[in-house]
């Protein structure tokens, strides 16, 4: 069973966001994708500054078996990567949800609508079998 | 024996399968105007021994003319051993096997054949090769639109001292994609790449800067004072080098402060006999942090459990089978025959064995240049450092020189009036190693009869 944290919310397309004091967002990648994927040893993370859009792709993981795109689930500016996953992407396997973090974005105004809660995320992976 | 994979019960029985009449319905979706019902001109087929007889008498017809041709194909001894041990059962096979790790023989001579072409370069990683020099270049535009990460640019400064026919192959392969290739002239005395119309570039949005050395009349560019602008303007740099010349020129690596970002080449002078055009195969390096952006296959050496060492194929996720529509290139195998071939013959001539060929060739070219130009209506395009070939200028039409050499028995140049009509009746020629005092002095005798 997969570890969806109730304290945050879920794109269906299996990223995770994270609301922080400043009104920024952290954004990674679930535990059912993580798992899904096998050891990473590869993270491709956008250039800080660049605009990202919701439902776009922003990154991509690449694993010894495949390789995905990771989609932005909010628009918004990048204010800052997670330099330690160039070194060590198996931090994601690790701690999705901590120190296996991507992307630091600002998001423009309004763009956090179509997201789900850790319950809807769940009933979302219990319908795909995860 | 006709290898025919299924019986005609066979084709029935999937036919009715899927519930189609003939094997014709499948193609329905194919508008009947864009349908041939028949080969024109196209003669019955021939038996292995007919079509045998027929293609020797022709053969017999060229003759062995002596060649001066160059332009991107050039004509070096091989050593007997190369295409003798290429053509072993073990290694004659086109193409990397699909269970590749099961023959780590074969992975082993990529291994060894990107170990090469990396040091030749000086970059820090090779694919297992592509198809050829042009097709090199087109995925080298490809590749550095994709690395770029600072920009977005779809557009690449391509001199008019590349190879013409690697500027149309990136031109077919690249611009339905979207890139787009603008030129840059070149001086009228010098034949290099023309830098104050380059400077007039500063400050455009260019993916790269493509740098063919030596250029494609045989003129040694300002390679490390072009690669240094590019880099100011942010632009990477894409080296097409002749691999016989690295031996003695400085590897792209070394460019400017920074050096070349993606090189790459067409490896035939490496052990790949002149064959109407080919097949040959292009080679590509580039450094280690463009790895992801890099097409082709790419061998590497690993250890298994008990900790032999092994090779096996790496960084697959760019490739199609896993990344798919976006994967880096349609290109997911690689030249293995010539490929081969070119180890060998690297191996067998060593650093110091190619550097003589290198040096030979540009020593045979300079003396020709001096044979040639002491005809009357003969001169030099260009003035400066070249390696193994140069321009010519006439006063007579370059078409008819070239008609009455080969009537003697010598192909005296490519003519260059299609592509480069401002240089007049101009010749590229070319002498490598091959080409004895007795040739340079056939080759003269040949030119003053054709002018007179």
């Amino acid at each position: 069973m997969s570890q969806v944290p109730a304290d945050l919310r879920y794109a269906k397309s299996h990223e995770w966001v994270r609301n922080l004091p400043d009104g920024s967002v952290e954004i990674g990648i679930t535990d059912h994708a993580q798992h899904a994927l096998g050891d990473l040893v590869f993270v491709e993370l956008p250039e800080v500054g660049r605009a990202l859009e919701a439902g776009a792709a922003c990154a991509v993981v690449e694993s010894v078996k495949a390789a995905s795109d990771v989609y932005s689930p909010v628009s918004g500016t990048v204010l800052a990567v997670n330099e330690a996953l160039a070194g060590t992407p198996e931090l994601i396997n690790q701690e999705c949800y901590g120190r296996g973090w991507m992307m630091r974005v600002q998001p423009a105004a309004g763009s956090a609508a179509e997201l789900l809660g850790a319950d809807a995320y769940t009933a979302e992976l219990a319908a795909i079998g995860g | 024996m006709p290898f025919v994979p299924h019986t005609d019960a066979d084709v029935r029985e999937m036919l009715a399968t899927i519930g189609v009449s003939d094997i014709d319905a499948l193609f329905d979706e194919i508008p009947p105007e864009l349908r041939i019902a028949g080969l024109d001109g196209i003669p019955v087929a021939l038996s292995e021994m007919q079509i045998g007889r027929l293609m020797s008498e022709r053969a017999q017809r060229d003759g062995r003319p002596l060649s001066f041709l160059g332009a991107g194909a050039y004509e070096h001894h091989i050593p007997s051993a190369v295409w003798a041990i290429t053509t072993r059962g073990e290694f004659y096979s086109a193409y990397t096997p699909y269970q590749a790790e099961a023959s780590q023989g074969t992975l082993q001579v990529i291994y060894e054949y990107q170990s090469m072409i990396t040091s030749l370069t000086g970059l820090e990683v090779s694919n297992a090769s592509l198809y050829d020099g042009g097709s090199a270049v087109a995925e080298a535009a490809l590749m550095a639109v994709r690395a770029h990460r600072k920009s977005k640019s779809l557009r690449l400064l391509v001199p008019a001292t590349v190879n013409p026919n690697y500027r149309r192959v990136a031109v077919s392969t690249a611009g339905n994609q979207g890139l787009q290739f603008d030129t840059v002239p070149y001086v009228a005395g010098t034949g290099c790449i023309d830098r104050e119309a380059l400077a007039r570039h500063g400050g455009a949005d260019y993916a790269a800067l493509v740098i063919q050395q030596p250029n494609f009349f045989g003129q040694l560019e300002d390679v490390d004072a072009l690669t240094d602008w590019a880099h100011a303007q942010g632009m990477f740099v894409i080296a097409v080098v002749n691999p016989t010349s690295l031996a003695i020129l400085k590897p792209p690596a070394e460019w400017g402060t920074k050096g070349a970002d993606i090189c790459v080449g067409e490896g035939q002078p490496l052990g790949v006999p002149l064959s109407s055009g080919g097949p040959y195969f292009g080679f590509m390096t580039t450094r280690m942090e463009h790895v992801r952006s890099m097409p082709g296959r790419i061998v590497g050496r690993t250890v298994d459990l008990d900790g032999r060492p092994g090779f096996t194929l790496t960084l697959q996720a760019r490739e199609q089978h896993i990344r798919r529509g976006k994967a880096t290139s349609n290109i997911c195998t690689n030249q293995g025959l010539l490929m081969t071939a070119a180890t060998i013959y690297m191996t067998l001539l060593g650093p110091q064995g190619l550097a003589r060929v290198a040096e030979e060739s540009r020593a045979r070219t300079r003396a020709l240049v001096e044979l040639a130009t002491a005809v009357p209506g003969v001169r030099a395009a260009f003035t400066g450092p070249r390696f193994h070939e140069a321009v010519l200028r006439f006063d007579a039409p370059v078409a008819t020189v070239l008609e009455r050499m080969a009537v003697g028995g010598v192909l005296g140049g490519v003519a260059l009036a299609d592509d480069y009509p401002e240089l007049g009746e101009a010749l590229l020629v070319c002498a490598t190693e091959t080409k004895t005092d007795e040739d340079l002095r056939r080759y003269v005798e040949a030119l003053r009869g054709a002018l007179r």
